[in-house]
């Protein structure tokens, strides 16, 4: 059976949705819910690719398969692999909540805010689906479009400086990528990521690691993130924090951990301790920071160090630790900015200084807030903490000093999360909230409790994802064969491999 | 009989679309005298653009006709694909071009000898692209120059319309004639004007390191340079197309680089094959030193067609990197650039006409706030426009920055690609401004009413015209095989 038109349908059909909007002549209310009609469908064409998906059986699967330019080998190539489900299934969710939340609090000029979100699903969507480098970057580049325009039009007063440099950071890296890509593709004949056999050059390794990086953002690439977090919207920081910076850490999976053994032995300590270094320095920035969006966005930073840290520990405990946590912290982080726009819109202001107090008689607000922040800090039973338990322990065999930094920024985090929630929720009312400040509305929480709430069953079965991710990993040929086993037992064979190839050629 | 003239038998479809075009200027001229003057622009336009549709039709039969290319004419001029492919592009320039012309406003009077000229030029390039000996490089290089040197001067009451024609005069009369130099420098070397008879002599007499031919080569680059506004030659470039009407700058940015990056290609590789390792280390250092000057000076720029002839030099230089490839891959990325290329150039410079007739006075990025939102296709085009300028994909732009960087790689020159990738992440900067300045700033911000205010006049024209540049810069994104089956076609013309 051909399901491979899944996969093109569900790029396709949030773009739909955006022509739809653009160009029907709808009433601005109508747009808005035309809108989350469409993100709301293609989370039910999820469903249906995630139901369709055998997750026991090896390989890409719901492939499709065009060529776009024969010459040199360039083709439209999508399809899923374990992970790659989950991440399209976070983006899907994530962004149907962006766009519910933006229609709750009403945006101006919707016909364009809402086509942009659309357009960016779809992007985001191409980005974790696409097996041919060159779509690859196209997707990539695709995402930065729309937003560019949603901070740059939609932003706060300072967003002129936030996308300049946002757009600066990322296309510098996005440009060295595509350098790579081409030298890539060239060399190899193919762009087709799953004919491609890997690569040993450190210059086309880096090229990519430079993009990935910037868009995670690893530290000390992420001076971008506090102003692009603080001037967007909430919803688009949620996107921002919770999806896109997702898309590089998959980058970092499939791309430069799965075609480049080599280099990432070469890198791996450098790679590891800057990951490391991000995961304390974010983890304190968090704990300094003045407001709301400046917690949550450099706890993004801390995260997404950890993540990387699983990731380049290269085994199947790293591998599996850091699929979840990208999903956690996801979810997470999109929650977190949803909920401090709700706030923010209660007392006008972010700063953790003037707020206060928010718990009493607002009883809903507290609770979810309580529930997302206690999962944030990982605490033992969440599915926050599963991920990171497995990420440590993973990393723990690379060695135990990564594991130990990890640690500490476990207990860091419960230090900033705390003090957000004590600071929003406890404490004497501050003097930006006022009595007459509502509790969450409905829609709110509409939005955010399937969030939540999908938070809530991961972390009663953290193994859903876990042992769902790498059944079908990207196959690394191996003397001409193909050896179809787990991703991380693949890599380390590979590695292991190298390393006897160089003690030999040393010798 | 004292003279022994043989006439050469003519292969007069060969010169179709040259001829339709010339046709058309006279017939445009014809009006001028005949037509009422009420009905002269509507028809002198409607004249044009027929005559460009037919030169379109000509160009793409002769496409169709022409697998094998040959010389006629006593081989003064080649019938080949590359010639029928650039024509193609240039007569697309030209139709798109008098859709954003027929609304500018100029003086009734010579309206008509406006179109005369714009197809004549189109003429002249049509003929140039075919070109096949120094001689006939000359003068069709000459036709052409001339007409645009009238069109920029056309309009006698825009400030610094003048200035621009004479500018455009004594710049590109110096560029001719170091072309001009440069081709009897070659012709005393070698005793030949042919393209291929002089890599001939050049190879039996063991020419390739003769000062006279190398000077030679190297003033016909510099004389090509100038025309496709290629840094050092480029001074006259953002003078020119600020001063020059906006029609006319874009059709001048489209079409003449296309014929001078075209015909470049064509001379180096068929007459200068043995000295391919002096003049692709030169066209590499040219388009370096394009994208370096273009992109840093278009950084500063206020004034947006300014800015974009800036860009413009920059996009030479992207080009010439393809032809410095010297391999069919680099023909095929060139060809395959220019589509794309075109129609943004047009579309944007249209964009820019749009604007300048709404508020009558030159645009700046100041004066462009706001201006996405009240015209939502015209703002929605530049955006994608200037996307394609950056690059960026779902437009054909991006694709053809690949080719040339794949072109690049190919041929074993990564430095290249880097300074083009360090030169597209500079470009990105002033390429979003224009977005900034649409986008993102209210028109509150914006100091000027409307000259006459209410909303804007439909311009169907106009409208058209970009719709048609967004339809093909978006179009070569997705229709890449087909596109680039047609350039691969072209550029086995060439012997590589």
């Amino acid at each position: 059976m051909d399901t491979g038109w899944l996969t093109t349908a569900l790029i396709l059909l949030p773009v739909a949705g955006a022509l739809a909007v653009w160009l029907l002549p709808l009433r601005p209310f109508a747009v808005g819910s035309t809108a989350l009609l469409f993100a709301l469908a293609e989370v039910a064409l999820w469903i249906d690719a995630i139901a369709r998906f055998d997750f026991g059986k090896p390989g890409l699967q719901l492939d499709q398969r065009q060529s776009w330019f024969s010459d040199l080998h360039v083709s439209y190539h999508v399809g899923f692999y374990g992970f790659s489900i989950w991440l399209v299934g976070l983006t899907v969710v994530v962004l149907a909540a962006a766009t519910g939340y933006a229609f709750w609090a009403g945006r101006e000029r919707p016909r364009a805010y809402y086509g942009l979100m659309l357009l960016l699903t779809g992007a985001i969507v191409g980005v974790f689906v696409a097996q041919d480098l060159l779509l690859f970057y196209v997707f990539w580049e695709a995402m930065l479009v729309p937003l560019y325009f949603l901070v740059g039009v939609w932003g706060g007063a300072g967003r002129l400086r936030a996308t300049l440099l946002f757009v600066i950071y990322t296309m510098a890296g996005s440009l060295l990528m595509l350098a790579s890509i081409i030298a890539l593709g060239l060399t190899h004949g193919t762009f087709d990521l799953t004919v491609m056999g890997t690569d040993d050059s450190t210059w086309i390794f880096l090229g990519f690691m430079a993009a990935f990086a910037v868009k995670a953002p690893l530290f000390p690439l992420h001076a971008w993130l506090p102003s692009a977090y603080r001037e967007s919207s909430p919803e688009v920081a949620a996107v921002l924090s919770g999806v896109v910076s997702k898309a590089a850490a998959y980058g970092f999976l499939r791309i430069a951990i799965a075609k480049f053994p080599g280099p990432v032995a070469d890198f791996r300590t450098p790679i590891l301790v800057l990951a490391a270094c991000g995961l304390i320095y974010g983890s304190l920035l968090a704990f300094r920071a003045p407001d709301l969006r400046g917690v949550i966005a450099y706890s993004s930073l801390a995260q997404m160090g950890l993540i990387t840290l699983g990731l380049f520990a290269v085994n199947d405990l790293g591998l599996n630790g850091a699929v979840l946590q990208m999903v956690n912290h996801g979810l997470i982080s999109a929650t977190l900015f949803l909920l401090a726009g709700g706030i923010e819109r209660r007392a006008a202001t972010g700063e953790l200084g003037a707020l206060g107090g928010m718990a009493g008689g607002r009883p809903i607000l507290a609770t979810v807030l309580m529930t997302t922040g206690v999962i944030a800090l990982a605490v033992p039973g969440s599915t926050a903490f599963a991920g990171e338990f497995a990420i440590l322990a993973g990393v723990f065999r690379t060695g135990w000093g990564y594991a130990v930094v990890g640690a500490v920024a476990m207990v860091l985090a419960a230090m900033y999360m705390l003090r957000l929630i004590s600071a929003v929720l406890h404490q004497a009312p501050g003097r930006a909230v006022s009595e007459a400040a509502l509790d969450l509305r409905p829609a709110e929480l509409g939005v955010v409790v399937p969030l939540v709430a999908i938070l809530l069953v991961l972390s009663a079965w953290p193994a859903a994802i876990t042992e769902r991710s790498f059944g079908s990993a990207p196959q690394i040929p191996h003397k001409g064969s193909v050896v179809p086993s787990s991703a991380a037992a693949q890599l380390q064979f590979a590695l292991k491999e190298l390393e006897q190839k160089r003690k030999q050629q040393g010798q | 009989m004292i003279l022994g003239v043989v006439t050469p038998p003519i292969d007069w479809f060969a010169l179709a679309a040259p001829l339709a075009l010339l046709a058309t200027g006279g017939v445009c001229l014809l009006a001028a005298v005949l037509v009422p003057k009420g009905d002269r622009r509507v028809v002198a336009a409607f004249v044009c653009a027929a005559g460009f549709v037919g030169a379109i039709a000509a160009a793409a039969a002769l496409y169709a006709q022409s697998s094998a290319g040959h010389g006629v004419i006593a081989d003064a001029i080649q019938r080949d694909r590359l010639g029928a492919f650039a024509s193609v592009i240039v007569a697309g320039s030209g139709l798109l071009a008098v859709g954003v012309s027929y609304r500018e406003r100029m003086a009734d009077d010579h309206v008509a000898e406006y179109y005369a000229l714009l197809a004549w030029a189109g003429a002249g390039m049509a003929f140039l692209t075919t070109a096949s000996t120094l001689l006939t490089l000359f003068l069709g290089l000459e036709w052409f120059s001339i007409s645009l040197y009238i069109l920029c001067a056309i309009d006698r009451e825009l400030v610094g319309s003048l200035e621009a024609g004479l500018k455009y005069l004594i710049v590109g009369g110096f560029g001719s004639a170091m072309l001009l130099f440069g081709s009897a420098l070659v012709y005393g070397a070698t005793g030949r004007l042919e393209f291929h008879e002089i890599a001939q002599v050049v190879q039996q007499q063991h020419l390739s390191h003769d000062a006279l031919l190398v000077a030679g080569l190297a003033l016909v680059i510099g004389g090509l340079g100038f025309k496709a506004s290629a840094a050092p030659f480029h001074m006259w470039t953002p003078d020119v197309y600020e001063g020059a009407p906006t029609p006319v700058t874009a059709f001048m940015s489209a079409a003449t680089k296309t014929v001078a990056l075209v015909l470049t290609l064509r001379v180096l590789v068929t007459a200068f094959p043995q000295e391919a390792r002096l003049w692709t280390y030169t066209l590499a250092a040219i388009a370096c030193a394009s994208l370096a000057v273009g992109n840093l000076a278009a950084l500063v720029q206020t004034n947006v067609k300014r800015m974009l002839a800036y860009s413009s030099i920059s996009h030479a230089g992207f080009m010439l990197i393809a032809i410095a490839a010297n391999s069919a891959l680099g023909a095929r990325a060139l060809l395959f650039y220019l589509i794309p290329y075109s129609a943004m150039s047009i579309g944007s410079f249209a964009v820019v006409a749009a604007r300048e007739r709404e508020l009558n006075r030159p645009v700046t990025l100041d004066n462009l706030a706001g201006f996405g939102w009240e015209r939502p296709l015209l703002g929605i085009s530049m955006v994608v426009f200037m996307l394609g300028f950056a690059g960026l994909p779902l437009t054909g732009g991006f694709v053809g920055k690949f080719y040339v960087f794949a072109a690049a790689y190919d041929r074993g020159w990564t430095w290249l690609v880097i300074v083009g990738v360090a030169a597209t992440a500079v470009s990105l900067y002033y390429y979003l401004g224009v977005i900034r300045a649409m986008y993102m700033r209210s028109s509150e911000e914006l100091q000027l009413a409307p000259v006459a205010g209410g909303s804007p006049a439909r311009e169907l024209s106009l409208q058209t015209a970009v719709a048609g540049c967004l339809a093909v810069t978006v179009g070569a994104f997705f229709a890449v095989q087909p596109l680039i089956d047609a350039a691969r076609h072209a550029a086995r013309s060439l012997s590589f």
